[in-house]
């Protein structure tokens, strides 16, 4: 495995296969009433969010104290370019504290990829601005491919706004190396630029009619990935109205009622219910919302392992 | 008085010929035979295998002074543009303050004098403070010390449609010309970064799209042809730009009334959004690298003169500024020291020595009204000459930069084509 996990194309379907492997493990420790495992003990991870965040800061912390490693949490909103400090200077600064690991958001496209140039220390991206979230994917297929069994042949349906979603794009490509098929559902608003090449190189689809994808225009449609929305995005001009933009895109029960029953219903989260998701289909006994969280803990335990304890600890 | 002999130069890459040179005044050009009044000239370069052009003159430089002196100063840009054959520069008036009144262009015009390596020529502000409301004292400007005739907001668009049209309009009392940074800004708004599309989309970074310079370009020439005046172009990026030029410039020949010319950057010419995978801020440039399509739409058009011009847009900054994530760093990229170079490299196979001393040379000077440079290498000229090693291959250094900053994006690429020597009304400025 490499270094970092900047970017779901840092890793392999083996190492995929290596980190499910461990997260199941991880996944049977959160039951136990004892949590703790020894494995980081005396090592100092950093979560360094530029960008606010409530759960992937609490699951990456979790992680971390879980494995016995200390965890510090640290907002720099807001801290670095306002008061004139460079992104380098920042993180060597926090870094030269003496940390073995970094975990970082950044509202910047890019700022984690930037970062593991400076530092010798294992650095992984917790969210950069609209280009990745590879920990959101890696939970995203584990908790897909304990229902569904192996994601070889299957067909995904991602929809929302894929030009501003980080989750989209590390979905793609992790969908990709577990041999998914992968539709991608927007408004031509919503979706990213230049998708043509891209979608035809990377080999998914693309579509604006969601009610033709779960029709099976595309084949029958296994699971359902729901993109959050942000309200704001209507200011862009991006869509008119939520009320349109539901009525179009939206996981409405009676959209819900099209999927064949036990197909996975997935959100990154936090939901707008009532926009993108009705309460009907967020609710559902299909639905895998929770499940997505608590294999988030298992999952990011993994990374954290397999990057910081070193591959003697790992074999 | 004070004499310079080059010897066997070839002459813009045809005739070989000795040029002496006197109190900064070309006296002779021909074989010297020994006839010719020259006794022993002060100096004496051989200049076997060399050619000779014009020095040449950059429509687009930012020199930083006053305010960003830790970036670039007027004479440290200077000396960089005397390292790459340059003997005039215009220097853009996005400083601090802005170049928008008759005191700020003197102050620039005469650092440029002090620093004595090239003619440092200020560009005036369009607007006042660049913000694209109220026009600049470009009258005052005009008649000062500084004889300022282009007026640019670069770093900005002058968006204002109206404001536009009354610059256009009002710079015809002086010959003037508007050199416009393209950009519209509702469609490409500040944060803008990256080329809109596959590899912006992939990237996640804020999309700029051809379209926003293009609609730009397009509404500026109909409004310089309404108005009977001349726009400029700068840093034309896209083939749909091309068109647009290509298409007012035949218009602006039937009228005869009015004048559109266009300017390109090396950058442009070669480097493609591609380059932006690494998310490395030293190819965060405005307008950004364009895909190749575009490239080879810019190299055609510099090739068949539809674009008139090779602008460096020479862009230092600070290290800081650079270390940035990708979104928040600095738009930019050095460009005076490797142009010609670049230039050669790139389209040494579809222009010949003498049309790329049009490009960077002639045409530039003619569009910036300075009558002194772009001359004819002929008896009676001022002796502004660049001196350039066609065969010499060198890989760039940006640590060997006359430049105070490093954001060089030519670093560790090999090019052919080397300056070896500037001379400024005789006086040597760069090589030895």
């Amino acid at each position: 495995m490499k270094k970092h996990l900047l970017s779901i194309d840092d890793v392999t379907a083996d190492d995929i296969a290596a980190l499910f492997e461990t997260a199941a493990e991880m996944h049977d420790v959160q039951r136990r009433e004892v949590k703790k495992l020894p494995a980081l003990r005396g090592r100092t991870v950093i979560n360094l969010f530029f960008e606010d965040s409530t759960r992937t800061r609490s699951s990456f912390e979790i992680a971390g104290k879980w494995l016995s490693a200390d965890v510090i949490n640290l907002s720099a909103k807001g801290s670095s370019t306002s008061k004139g400090e460079s992104l380098r200077d920042t993180v060597l600064t926090v870094t030269a504290m003496g940390i073995d690991g970094l975990v970082m958001r950044h509202s910047a496209s890019g700022a984690a990829h930037q970062v593991a140039q400076w530092l010798d220390i294992p650095v992984i991206n917790a969210g950069d601005g609209t280009h990745e979230h590879p920990t959101q994917a890696l939970l995203d297929a584990y908790t897909l491919v304990r229902h569904l069994g192996s994601l070889e042949g299957k067909h995904v349906a991602i929809i929302g706004d894929l030009t501003h979603s980080r989750v989209f794009r590390s979905n793609i490509k992790s969908l990709a190396k577990l041999g998914a098929r992968v539709t991608v559902v927007a408004p031509p608003t919503l979706m990213p630029s230049g998708v043509g090449p891209w979608s035809a190189e990377a080999g998914f689809a693309t579509s604006y009619d969601l009610d033709g994808v779960l029709a099976g225009d595309n084949g029958p449609v296994d699971a359902v990935m729901m993109l959050r929305v942000q309200k704001e995005r209507m200011s862009g001009g991006y869509f008119p109205t939520a009320r349109e933009y539901t009525v179009g895109y939206g996981l409405t029960r009676g959209r819900l009622a099209m999927l064949q029953p036990g197909t996975p219903i997935l959100h990154p989260g936090p939901m707008n219910r009532g926009l993108e998701i009705s309460p009907d289909a967020a609710d559902a006994a299909d639905s895998l919302i929770l499940d997505q969280v608590s294999a988030g803990v298992a999952v990011r335990m993994a990374v954290l392992y397999h990057l910081l304890a070193g591959e003697e600890a790992v074999q | 008085m004070t004499s310079l002999l080059i010897k066997g130069a070839s002459l813009l890459g045809t005739t070989t010929a000795d040029v002496l040179v006197e109190d900064g005044v070309i006296r002779f050009v021909g074989r010297a035979s020994g006839d010719e009044g020259i006794e022993t000239p002060d100096t004496t370069v051989d200049a076997d295998g060399l050619v000779l052009l014009p020095g040449l003159v950059d429509l687009h430089t930012h020199l930083r002074e006053p305010g960003r002196e830790d970036a670039e100063t007027v004479r440290t840009g200077s000396a960089a543009a005397a390292a790459g054959g340059y003997t005039s520069v215009l220097a853009m008036a996005n400083t601090n303050p802005v170049t928008d009144t008759a005191e700020a262009a003197e102050r620039v015009y005469d650092l440029g004098r002090a620093a004595g390596l090239v003619d440092v020529q200020p560009v005036g502000a369009v607007t006042k403070g660049l913000e694209g409301h109220e026009l600049a004292e470009l009258g005052l400007m005009a008649r000062s010390r500084a004889q300022v005739r282009v007026f640019s907001d670069d770093g900005k668009c002058v968006g204002d449609a109206r404001v536009m049209r009354r610059a256009l309009e009002y710079v015809k009392a002086f010959g003037g010309v508007i050199s416009q940074h393209s950009q519209d800004p509702s469609l490409a708004p500040h944060a803008s970064c990256c080329h809109e599309g596959p590899i912006s989309g992939e990237l996640g970074l804020p999309g700029w799209p051809g379209v926003a310079e293009e609609v730009i370009v397009a509404r500026d020439v109909m409004l310089a042809r309404h108005t009977g005046s001349r726009v400029h172009v700068a840093h034309v990026s896209t083939a749909g730009s091309v068109e647009v030029v290509r298409w007012a410039k035949s218009q602006a020949e039937k009228d005869g009334h009015w004048q559109v010319t266009a300017e390109v950057t090396p950058h442009h010419l070669l480097l493609t959004t591609d380059l932006l995978r690494g998310y490395d801020p030293t190819f965060k440039v405005n307008p950004p690298l364009r895909p190749q399509e575009d490239v080879e739409a810019l190299r055609t058009a510099l090739a068949d003169g539809t674009i008139d011009a090779v602008a460096t847009d020479h862009a230092p900054h600070a290290r800081h500024d650079k270390e940035h994530a990708f979104v928040d760093a600095a738009f930019g990229m050095l460009g005076l020291e490797t142009a010609l170079s670049v230039v050669a490299t790139v389209m040494g196979e579809r222009m010949d020595w003498s049309r790329i001393a049009e490009v960077m040379s002639v045409n530039p000077a003619r569009i910036a009204g300075l009558d002194a440079h772009g001359r004819a290498i002929a008896v009676g000229e001022p002796a502004n000459l660049a001196l350039i090693d066609p065969s010499a291959s060198y890989v760039v250094d940006r640590d060997a930069s006359l430049s105070l900053s490093r954001n060089n994006p030519w670093h560790g690429r090999t090019v052919t084509g080397q300056v070896v020597g500037t001379w400024l009304r005789g006086q040597r400025t760069f090589g030895s």
